[in-house]
């Protein structure tokens, strides 16, 4: 364990012009650039056109202006983002503990059926959204519903409730369901991060009685904090991208009364249109572009900052 | 003794827990396959019963065969798929290689360019996409499928791999430099087997929105010879009246394919590891 | 691992070469939102299509309803999509129109066979172009529960005053949830509720056009009581409305546990094959007896010919036979629900089918109301019409205030012609 060195300098030196650097990059900033960038560049792009008067013109920032001036507009992407934080710290609060927590269990060595237990619970992350949307409307129906049959079966029916229908309880119920489906993320990381936990570090931790929760907080915790820095910005970049389970569970108007409707629904709502609503390319770039920003903060924030001051080790 | 019993306990309190969470994320799984094997009214009249002589009926399923051709759609998942996460897996680690290796004027901010990519969503470029798709007369092929998810993967992978390829020590990477291993040799012989977990858990990230994809299916390839299941299974998702027999059975065959997959996966992670404690 | 992607990359690499040869000279290719009816096309329409017409064949591919506008444009714009075009009513096909994707088929041999009703759908605003030729309408009502109501000896209700009284009878009864709705899935609440008793307020085409022109606003009681009268049924709607699905609705009312289902008639073929009691169906109340009935006769579904099309001949030979009469005959009864806008009258074999279609000689039709012109802005007035009517039968907002924040919204765009 040790910082990074500075070997390298000195073969910079030496060999002024490293081609092999650019044959590393070059296959994937090909494909990348070509079938990504560029195309989303053109999307981008139409954040600073609309149509005028008939006619297809520049508009500078006018589409910004309309999104955050335009009352109607503006409501709705309060809404959208507002409610798309809450998605967020859910997934933080629930989903991420649940996921570290699974993985320490997973690592204990030698333990029995762990691939049993690691497999089944990835399961649902395997799944696709049509599925997963389909059983948990399912199970929370309250007609069919298997949740209000299990719960009377504990005598807690009245603690039952349309969730998925109640301007409040929406949100949280459809993050749940979200948190269900994707612990497996956050655990895989994780466990793949503990997994490369030299032994010799651990056997070091128990000869000097350092067991258990202690070990697990005072040894193991540190050395996986990059892989949870990597956890909470992917959950970051996913939640703020994510679209497809409460359009699935919710439909597009992500109701009751927008109640579930987050920046990626807002976002392919307008952008593809939606029933008798036509697709608004102009506005739907403008709200890509506003979403590309928010990410594009949190994730620079990760990078200049906190990966940064993050102590890394080597093993 | 009594530390034993203290381990006992603790062993069967872990499992305690890991038992209660595979139920919680069981159960609906096995709600959807019990289901599935149902006739429609027994679903929605008692969805929880597990299917009875009574109410067992493979309807979905032949509705499923009958509907099209469903082997020929697992293949062109398997095959688009398959090749995806090989190339987002080979591309992603070479690119992440470069960025975590070596130290050249602009690294990060190529590091920010590779990472763009997870901040808006793919599908936002369709258009542009398709044109290019149709101008290189790639509609209707895998390979404009496996272009674009290819494209879609590599962010998330240089990004993973680069942060675990930090990881690997720079001793044993000097030492093979000089042994007179060229950069290549260093990445393809040392490095790529220390990150193996990484490259395994990178592989399933990769493979789970590809498999599930319906929308670029639909827009790129939506020829008879190259659909995949999840679009193949959207043809029972009506507008009025859903088959929800034939949508659950075609899905839940659907979810073995890509269970096989992870599970040879998850092996390569405990193999990775493995190899890496004996290094 | 090498071994197996290099395998797979030959895989891939074979099955590339074969793929590509898609498009014979004359094969047609529908695009489509009515994976329903995809087993009805190609064992019946296109075999008698094919029959009469050797040497153009056609291929039926149809997308999951909720990706087919989105993705539909997408291929069009990048020059991929396939030769005829299945068309949504007015503004979705009229936006596809302008963009120059759907061919003119206003003098197409066969579009003679359609009134002008008919075509109002897909004919532009100023009445002269005609872009896809009309294919089904959908009205709405309420069928019934036979066994149920014989249970109980209740009579069709004709007035607001009868159907409210019935619905008490059936609550009080208790054996069965008076009506299948819920309010999850808002358009529920919007088609089936507000657009379906709405008519009878506002006068069908009367009260839909003076809305247009600016002499009525959502505001006006006309429009502002069905939402009363919706708030009404939330008594009698099952528990946990809220969070019931539309699924969950048409389930509830097959397995015989519902009495009434507001309804749209393409629920009938679904209906037939699963409910196991009679089945009845009676239109919308009236508010007083002897008022005028108004009904919704919805235009729902066209189709259209893609204007790039290489096929053009072919697609307009087909295009031709679907004006027929004879397409009509074997649509309307391979699909009864879905009735027929031609001209000639279809002899339905359905009762039920039958029985909503006899509405129409009895009571006045109409289309819905926030189809025509009024959705074309932003906010747009269909998808807040379906919050809207969720919202007032959940409680969680007054009629008046609904229609208050719909005309506010259609205000901030829309400026009627004077």
């Amino acid at each position: 364990m040790k910082p990074r060195e500075t070997t390298m300098e000195v073969g910079e030196l030496k060999r002024p012009r490293r081609w092999h650097i650019l044959v590393f990059l070059l296959p994937a900033l090909a494909v990348y650039t070509a079938v990504m960038i560029l195309p989303l560049i053109e999307t981008l792009r139409q954040s600073f056109y609309n149509t005028v008067d008939g006619q297809y013109t520049f508009v500078g920032l006018g589409n910004f202006k309309v999104l955050f001036g335009d009352p109607r507009w503006a409501a709705d992407f309060w809404n959208a983002l507002r409610n798309n934080f809450v998605f967020f710290l859910i997934h933080m609060a629930v989903q991420n503990p649940i996921g570290i927590a699974l993985a320490a269990m997973l690592s204990i060595p030698k333990l029995r059926f762990s691939a049993f237990y690691r497999t089944a619970i990835f399961l649902p992350t395997l799944l696709s959204f049509v599925i997963v949307g389909f059983i948990w409307k399912l199970i929370l129906s309250p007609i069919w519903g298997v949740a209000p049959y299990l719960m009377d079966l504990v005598g807690m029916k009245w603690l039952f409730a349309p969730w998925l229908g109640r301007p409040d309880s929406a949100l949280i119920a459809v993050s749940l369901i979200s948190v269900w489906q994707y612990v497996g993320i956050p655990m895989m990381l994780i466990y793949a991060a503990l997994l490369n936990i030299p032994d010799e570090v651990i056997e070091a931790a128990e000869l000097d009685g350092v067991t258990g929760w202690s070990q697990f907080w005072k040894i193991k915790l540190p050395l996986i904090l990059p892989a949870i820095g990597i956890v909470s910005i992917l959950t970051f970049v996913g939640n703020f991208n994510a679209f497809d389970l409460i359009y699935t569970v919710q439909g597009a108007l992500a109701g009751p009364d927008g109640s579930t409707d987050i920046l990626g629904t807002l976002l392919y709502r307008t952008f593809f249109g939606f029933q008798l609503q036509l697709g608004d390319r102009s506005m739907g770039a403008t709200i890509a572009a506003i979403m590309f920003l928010i990410i594009l903060a949190g994730v620079s924030l990760y990078l200049f900052v906190i990966q940064r001051r993050m102590r890394r080790y080597q093993f | 003794m009594s530390k034993a019993r203290t381990s006992f306990a603790r062993t069967g309190a872990v499992h305690f827990a890991l038992i209660a969470y595979t139920l919680v994320a069981l159960f609906p799984v096995f709600l959807t396959i019990a289901n599935s094997f149902k006739s429609r009214n027994a679903i929605f009249r008692e969805p929880l019963a597990i299917p009875t002589t009574e109410s067992f009926s493979l309807i979905g399923y032949e509705t499923v065969l009958k509907q099209g051709d469903f082997i020929g759609y697992f293949q062109n998942s398997v095959v688009v798929t398959v090749v995806s996460i090989a190339l987002v897996l080979l591309f992603g680690a070479m690119a992440a290689f470069a960025l975590s290796e070596y130290r050249f004027r602009g690294n990060t901010l190529m590091g920010l360019y590779l990472a763009l990519g997870i901040m808006i969503p793919i599908r936002l470029g369709t258009v542009a996409i398709l044109q290019g798709m149709v101008a290189t007369n790639l509609v209707n092929t895998l390979t404009a499928l496996i272009l674009v998810y290819t494209a879609q993967g590599l962010p998330l992978a240089v990004f993973i791999l680069s942060e675990f390829m930090r990881t690997v020590s720079d001793d044993l990477k000097n030492a093979g430099r000089v042994d007179g291993l060229s950069e290549y040799a260093i990445f393809f012989r040392l490095v790529l087997p220390l990150v193996r977990p990484a490259m395994a858990t990178v592989a399933v990230f990769t493979m789970i929105p590809i498999w599930n994809d319906l929308w670029f299916p639909l827009i790129l390839a939506p020829a008879e010879t190259t659909k995949t299941v999840t679009l193949g299974s959207q043809i029972f998702i009506g507008q009025f009246v859903t088959n929800w027999n034939a949508v659950l059975s075609a899905l839940s065959l659907a979810i073995f394919p890509v269970l096989v997959l992870y599970v040879i996966f998850s092996r390569q992670l405990i193999r990775g590891i493995t190899a890496g404690a004996v290094k | 691992m090498t071994r197996n992607t290099i395998k797979g990359l030959l895989l891939a690499s074979s099955i590339l070469g074969s793929a590509g040869l898609a498009h014979a000279d004359t094969t047609l290719t529908i695009e489509s939102w009515r994976n329903d009816d995809l087993a009805i096309w190609q064992e019946k329409l296109i075999p008698a299509f094919e029959a009469k017409n050797p040497g153009i064949k056609v291929v039926f591919s149809p997308s999951a309803p909720t990706e087919y506008n989105a993705a539909l444009n997408a291929k069009l714009d990048a020059g991929s999509a396939g030769d005829l075009i299945t068309c949504r009513p007015f503004d979705p096909s009229l936006e596809v129109y302008n963009r120059k994707h759907l061919a003119d088929l206003t003098n197409l041999p066969g579009m003679e066979n359609f009134s002008d009703v008919a075509k109002s759908a897909w004919t532009t605003d100023d009445g002269k172009t005609t872009y896809c030729v009309p294919m089904a309408s959908v009205i709405h009502g309420f069928i019934y529960n036979k066994d149920a109501f014989d249970q109980l000896k209740l009579a069709v209700p004709t007035t607001e005053e009868e159907f409210f009284a019935i619905l008490e009878k059936i609550k009080a009864d208790g054996n069965y949830i008076p009506m299948a709705m819920g309010t999850k899935d808002l358009w529920e609440a919007a088609t089936m509720g507000y657009q379906n008793i709405g008519p009878n307020y506002w006068k069908g085409e009367e009260g839909r056009l003076a809305l247009i022109k600016g002499e009525q606003k959502l505001t006006d009681e006309p429009w502002v009581e069905p939402y009363r009268v919706l708030a009404k049924w939330k008594d009698y709607l099952g528990d946990g409305f809220e969070a019931q699905t539309y699924p969950d609705s048409q389930n509830l009312f097959t397995l015989g546990r519902a009495a009434i289902y507001p309804a749209g008639s393409w629920e009938i073929s679904g209906f037939n094959t699963q409910a196991q009691f009679k089945m009845g169906a009676f239109p919308p109340p009236v508010k007083k007896a002897g008022d005028t009935c108004y009904i919704s006769d919805h235009n729902d579904i066209g189709i259209g010919l893609n204007a790039k099309s290489p096929n053009a001949e072919a697609a307009k030979t087909f295009l031709t036979w679907v004006a027929s009469p004879e397409f009509a005959e074997i649509y309307a009864n391979a699909l009864p629900g879905f009735f027929s806008l031609n001209s000639t009258a279809v002899k339905m074999t359905d009762p039920l089918a039958q029985e909503f279609v006899s509405w129409r000689e009895k009571c006045k039709s109409t289309i819905r109301s926030t189809y025509q012109i009024l959705s074309r802005g932003t906010p747009n007035l269909e998808n807040e019409a379906w919050v809207a009517a969720a919202n007032v039968i959940n409680g969680t907002q007054t009629p008046e205030d609904a229609g208050k924040k719909l005309q506010e919204g259609l205000d901030s765009w829309y400026k009627p012609a004077k």
